[in-house]
């Protein structure tokens, strides 16, 4: 399963927002994965978000496949959409 | 025997802790066993988050919640699933010795962010490599020192001690401090001042001279410090040390007693401070107000900006538990030798002529705005003076003051409880604004003379640098003359003026400061009672005679040993 989201918080995926979805990220079972600007990492790993340097108004692809790809990919949306 | 610069007073007899920082990197190494090198992964892994558990329960006791979130996401770095599969994957495919798999890893990343574009996340290479090195060391039995959890009571020997370090030190187990370098007013040393920890600063190259383990014993008050010493050196410092504090037990007197002269004249002697810990200090030493609250402390160590409510929260403490006394808060003070990750400086040729104080403050008017708005709401919960840094013209007083209405402006239309009687005073630290002081009074409630920067800015002298110690002196004639100069424009204009840096509390000028007709001194709190001690044996009259001697003085030596 696929999702496409845009970043728009100030900071982007920085440290502090990385490190919370990440947390989030490993809540689900699946296998998830992070993909933007031709670059794709481990959406459970707060170095390969963090090394990906997102910024605001990046479009991010969100790549979840497991038992709970739904859920994770609804949480995960969820999450980005709060941040401000 | 080692002689330094002095750095804070007190006698200290103790081990050495020599806080290496020099990284470790290891070589390129095939085993044959992977099944040992995974587990020596994870025994090390498991010992690192140990260490990091320990360091955040630590820091949230000693710097609260927010500064303890740092060490909790070092504590996901560490179990970065990325990093450990690729760790992993390189010992099993390459043989490769744990360590230096890790390595190869972390390398990777750290690479990866410090080629980045943002400032800041260049700088969280740093927290990886602060990691990396954690594990490193654990996997090869390197011990690693943790100011926070330190077992016995040590003496810190170290290149420099950096703001992030005294942060969490575990204050019980310090009992002295001493350094390769800097001087008087360096960072570690006014640390060291207000956590009244006897210290001696720039000492050379003590921190690969001495070993850990080696007896040190020195007296702050002749910067002079023994490695291994004899019986009889011990011995005497053991006196020394009981002195030290029979004097201090006997300064109590001088609690809850006013600071006079013997011919009547009143001087205020408040304090400085960086943080709310630091307010027992004030009431601990019968301290009669704060004169000095650096507030950047409150934008350093941490991720983001403090929020309004947050330093709202903080300010309001301070002065309701200071009320009545009056507490002088001054404006962040950023740039120059304190940075902040997260503004995302340039980097500048000269830090100290650069974006710093208030220059930096309304370049960030956001930023300034949201600290002015806490500050304002703050006031109605104690006497507050709002003070800014670094002014140098009538136009940046201008500028802020307008920043000032709007702030109040904004805050009437919201509705919101905010100060109306604070006082608005400047800092004078820079020549040019103490040359112009009789028309920048006009403009202000209060003048606050910041003497380690104009020291620095009127002899031209990096106050940081060894081979010119012997020119950064506040006995110099010319910083004498221009403090002069500032208090009788303050006076003509009726206004107040006080003193806030490192000589405000000296004693040999002290009664120069008081013949000048200084109002408000703000020292370390650990200096109050014998400097009130001090004012409470002058006469006023006698020190403007002296005074006038003084200003016919022409080298700093000459001065230097007239007053004393």
């Amino acid at each position: 399963m696929e999702k496409v989201i845009e970043i728009k918080n100030e900071t982007g995926l920085h440290a502090r927002p990385a490190a919370l979805f990440v947390r989030e990220a490993t809540k689900f079972n699946s296998d998830i994965t992070i993909a933007a600007g031709g670059k794709k990492g481990n959406a459970k790993s707060v170095m390969s978000v963090m090394s990906m340097g997102i910024t605001k108004n990046t479009e991010i692809t969100l790549t979840a496949t497991g038992d709970d790809e739904q859920n994770a990919l609804e949480a995960l949306e969820a999450f980005i959409i709060d941040q401000k | 025997m080692l002689k330094g610069h002095k750095a804070s007073p007190g006698v200290a007899i103790g081990r050495a802790l020599v806080i290496n920082n020099s990284p470790v990197r290891v070589e390129r190494l095939t085993v044959d066993s992977s099944n040992l090198q995974l587990s020596r992964l994870e025994s090390a892994i498991a010992c690192s988050k140990d260490q990091l558990q320990k360091i955040a329960e630590k820091s949230k006791i000693n710097l609260g919640e927010d500064h303890a979130l740092i060490f909790e996401s070092h504590q996901m770095l560490l179990e970065d699933i990325e990093v450990l599969d690729q760790t992993k994957t390189l010992i099993l495919e390459h043989k490769y010795s744990s360590e230096f798999a890790y390595q190869e890893v972390t390398d990777q990343f750290i690479a990866v962010f410090e080629s980045m574009d943002d400032e800041y996340m260049r700088a969280r290479s740093a927290d990886v490599k602060d990691i990396s090195q954690r594990v490193l060391k654990n996997m090869l039995g390197i011990p690693l020192c943790d100011l926070s959890t330190l077992e016995d009571e040590v003496i810190l020997v170290a290149g420099d001690i950096t703001p992030s370090e005294t942060a969490v030190m575990d204050r019980s187990k310090v009992v002295g401090f001493l350094t390769d370098i800097g001087g008087r007013t360096s960072h570690s040393a006014i640390i060291a001042r207000t956590l009244e920890i006897p210290a001696v600063v720039g000492l050379g190259n003590i921190s690969s001279s001495v070993t850990t383990g080696d007896l040190l014993v020195f007296d702050g008050d002749f910067a002079e410090v023994y490695v291994n010493p004899d019986e009889t050196v011990i011995k005497e410092f053991e006196e020394k040390k009981i002195d030290y504090r029979k004097n201090k037990d006997l300064l109590k007197k001088y609690h809850g007693l006013e600071t006079v002269t013997l011919d009547s004249k009143k001087i205020e002697l408040a304090s400085n401070i960086r943080s709310t810990t630091d307010v027992s200090f004030v009431v601990e030493n019968d301290s009669e107000g704060v004169g000095l609250f650096r507030t950047e402390f409150l934008f350093m160590n941490t991720d983001t900006a403090p929020s309004e409510q947050e330093q709202f929260s903080v300010y309001s403490e301070v002065l309701s538990s200071l009320s009545p006394k009056p507490v002088v808060i001054r404006t962040l003070d950023i740039g120059g030798d304190k940075q902040v990750d997260y503004l995302n400086l340039e980097k500048e040729e000269n830090p100290f002529l650069g974006v710093r104080g208030v220059r930096l403050c309304l370049e960030n008017s956001q930023l300034f705005k949201t600290q002015l708005r806490a500050l304002l709401r703050a006031g109605v919960n104690g006497n507050l003076k709002i003070m800014v840094p670094m002014i140098s013209c009538l136009e940046e007083v201008l500028q802020v003051k307008e920043l000032f209405s709007e702030c109040e402006r904004e805050l009437e239309g919201e509705g919101t409880e905010f100060s109306k009687d604070y006082e608005f005073g400047m800092m004078i630290e820079v020549p040019s604004a103490a040359i112009e002081s009789d028309i920048l009074a006009k403009h202000v409630d209060f003048m606050s003379i910041g003497t380690n920067d104009l020291i620095q800015y009127t002899v031209a002298v990096d106050r940081m640098n060894q081979k010119l110690m012997n020119l950064y002196t506040p006995y110099n004639p010319a910083i004498l003359r221009l403090i002069n100069l500032v208090i009788q424009n303050a006076h003509e204009a009726g206004i107040w003026v006080g003193m806030c840096g490192e000589a405000a509390c000296q004693k040999e000028l002290v009664p120069l400061w008081v013949g000048m007709g200084i109002d408000e001194l703000s020292v370390t709190p650990s200096d109050t009672l014998s400097t009130r001690a001090l004012i409470r044996e002058l006469h006023y009259s006698q020190c403007q005679k002296q005074l006038e001697r003084v200003l016919q003085l022409g080298c700093a030596k000459e001065v230097e040993n007239f007053l004393k």
